[in-house]
């Protein structure tokens, strides 16, 4: 395991109020050497928190964060920015042109973390590592030179790319690292990844909404709901055996270009309040299609889903009988 | 429709030719790359075009009056009522020291579709419609109390507020989660049947496009280059540019392998351009791709193409 996460809570307290938004709930997964996991959930799930907590930009107000056996999650946030480990953790933005100084060039964008924290080996050909860097991720050297409002989208992303790679990091957390660029420019970014993890054996976290490009780049899918991983799986059987209702919904509100008709499962009801919920409410009850009186009850926890090996649900509905749970 | 923008480093034509027609109750979608102009055309028929821009051909005819020559006075009767606009960032399109409530009375009121004691009512229940929960306290919150999606909602229901007979929705769900973009989309396909409301649906995302609309225009670099019916058009498109904005889209299911990326960019439309804009990328391009003009074929009921070999 690269990265280990075990019941990983964060609450930011109400301000001006009582009690506090349980961002993160108990939340446990793995990352394995080269492996790549995606991230779903609607905006306000808790994924940008992981993702805060994991890149170690945030502190967790419970759970622990082990990465490369190293409990990190024991570090402050603001020290950890100066360890090696931060190295290891790297992280690619959703907006390029937001994530780059405007006042740096490409190349002193690419070199500022090797400038800050590589070793002295790699500063002293710091020249040469940054043309290197840039050439993996396709920025020819003559826009070196330039800065971020002299460059186009897929450029800008490609900088942000290569100033994640440049300190050869195990982990890379990528936040939807497209969803600001146009679909050919993305296309191009997308095999830009595939094809770095390859090269340099890095693991990926990858986080984003389209469920479409989840599939395509991960080998295994986290899926969130308020705060808490309502299913996981590798990502085929989650995509076509979705166990969980709210994953099953997520995936037939994609629009699907053939055109045909297709059941969409509308989501009515308001979403629970993320402010103190009942521990012993299912987050989803009162939008679930399917709930029923032992929801309302008990908190379901990750249990066995289907046949697949590795796959897993939170959802009552898998206890009844089988059959009924696998629409 | 033909727009120009001037500029200190040359005259930008921004479209050329574009045409296009909206029946009552149909949706028709706008796609293509940012820079093809899809924008700019929604800005033309809402008459808000930069100062800059110039309109130096052209009409939109709508209910009889041409937007593109019409005064501000005969505008400002129909925008609002008759013709509203979706725009793209939420953020900056709502004003921030109004409450959103008050911003979608301003509407009513300005336009008297509901009766002054009504208004109220009316705001509730259109925040409702656009699945803003708790839409009482929400009407007394202003733009920044807001996330963007919330904001994104409550521009959804300013725009039909008044019951609009053409709505432009530029990008209207970019930003929302995709059960949230569902509902809201399924909002705008009830209007379009119990009303008759008639939608432009601009996007940059095919599959939404193919699933929502009734016909599709690709625009590139400020040419209109295919429409045709949205099935025919994803069953088999005949402008090559068409078919590789298709491959580079990813599909329910579909591998890493199976998207193909466009070669090239949009062209510098400062520059003096060859008939067909996309030349410069098509791999089917031949010597007399370059000869004007830039032909415009019907190759199948309701299907145009602008191309010298279609595929």
């Amino acid at each position: 395991m690269i990265l280990d996460v075990r019941a990983l809570t964060r609450r930011f307290p109400v301000r001006g109020g009582h009690g506090a938004v349980h961002a993160v709930d108990d939340v446990t997964f793995a990352i394995g050497h080269g492996e790549s996991v995606g991230l779903v959930g609607e905006s306000g799930c808790g994924k940008s928190t992981v993702v805060r907590l994991v890149t170690r930009l945030d502190d967790p107000t419970d759970g622990r964060i082990f990465f490369e056996g190293h409990d990190v999650g024991a570090i402050p946030a603001k020290r950890f920015a100066r360890t090696a480990a931060r190295g290891r953790i790297q992280m690619v933005f959703q907006d390029p042109a937001d994530s780059l100084n405007p006042r740096f060039t490409a190349f002193d964008t690419i070199a500022d973390p090797m400038r800050r924290l590589g070793e002295s080996a790699m500063r002293a050909r710091l020249r040469d590592r940054v043309h290197e860097v840039a050439d993996l991720c396709g920025l020819p050297a003559e826009l070196l030179g330039r800065y971020p409002h002299q460059l186009s989208g897929g450029q800008q992303q490609r900088v942000g790319i290569a100033r994640a790679i440049a300190l050869e990091p195990r982990l890379l957390v990528l936040d939807e690292p497209t969803s600001a660029l146009d679909v050919s420019v993305q296309a191009v970014i997308l095999h830009l990844l595939a094809d770095l993890r390859q090269r340099l054996g890095m693991s990926y976290l990858f986080v984003s909404h389209d469920l479409n490009v989840v599939r395509m780049l991960t080998d295994r899918v986290l899926v969130m709901y308020l705060g808490r991983i309502v299913e996981q799986g590798p990502a085929d059987v989650v995509f076509e055996q979705p166990a969980h209702p709210y994953t099953r919904a997520l995936l037939s509100a994609v629009p699907a270009d053939g055109g045909g008709p297709r059941s969409r499962i509308c989501l009515t009801g308001e979403p629970r309040s993320p402010i103190d919920p009942s521990p012993t409410v299912c987050r989803f009850h009162g939008r679930c299609p399917e709930g029923f009186e032992r929801c309302e009850r008990e908190m379901p926890v990750l249990r066995a889903a289907g046949a697949g090996r590795d796959h897993e649900a939170a959802c009552h509905l898998l206890d009844a009988p089988v059959g009924s749970a696998v629409s | 429709m033909c727009v120009e923008f001037r500029t200190r480093h040359g005259v930008v034509r921004a479209l050329e030719e574009v045409r296009f027609i909206v029946r009552r109750g149909e949706t028709v979608g706008i796609v293509g790359e940012s820079g093809s102009g899809k924008s700019v055309t929604a800005y033309a028929l809402m008459g808000i075009l930069d100062p800059a821009a110039r309109v130096t051909d052209g009409r939109a005819v709508f209910g009889g009056l041409d937007l593109l020559h019409a005064s501000r006075q005969e505008l400002e009767a129909y925008r609002g009522r008759e013709l509203a606009m979706i725009f793209q960032s939420p953020r900056t399109a709502l004003n921030p020291i109004r409450t959103v409530g008050r911003q979608i009375e301003d509407v009513l009121l300005r336009h008297q579709t509901v009766p002054r004691a009504k208004v109220r009512d009316r705001v509730i229940e259109l925040l409702t419609l656009v699945q803003i929960p708790d839409p009482e306290r929400r009407a007394r919150a202003y733009p920044f109390e807001m996330s963007g999606g919330m904001c994104q909602r409550v521009m959804i229901a300013l725009a039909i507020a008044a019951s609009p007979s053409l709505l432009v929705a530029d990008e209207p769900t970019t930003g929302l989660d995709v059960t949230t973009q569902a509902a809201i989309l399924d909002l705008l396909d009830e209007l379009a049947r119990t009303t008759g409301m008639a939608t432009v649906l601009i996007s940059h995302d095919l599959g939404l496009i193919a699933e929502r609309c009734d016909r599709i225009v690709v625009m590139h670099a400020g040419h209109v280059v295919e429409e045709a019916p949205a099935r025919a058009m994803f069953a088999g498109p005949r402008h090559p540019y068409t078919a590789r904005l298709l491959a580079s889209t990813p599909r329910v299911g579909a591998k890493l392998a199976e998207l193909v990326p466009i070669p090239g960019g949009v062209p510098d439309l400062r520059a003096e351009l060859p008939p067909c804009r996309y030349r410069a990328r098509c791999e089917r391009a031949v010597a007399e791709c370059d000869e004007p003009p830039l032909p415009r074929t019907q190759v199948a009921p309701g299907h145009l193409v602008a191309c010298r070999r279609p595929l």
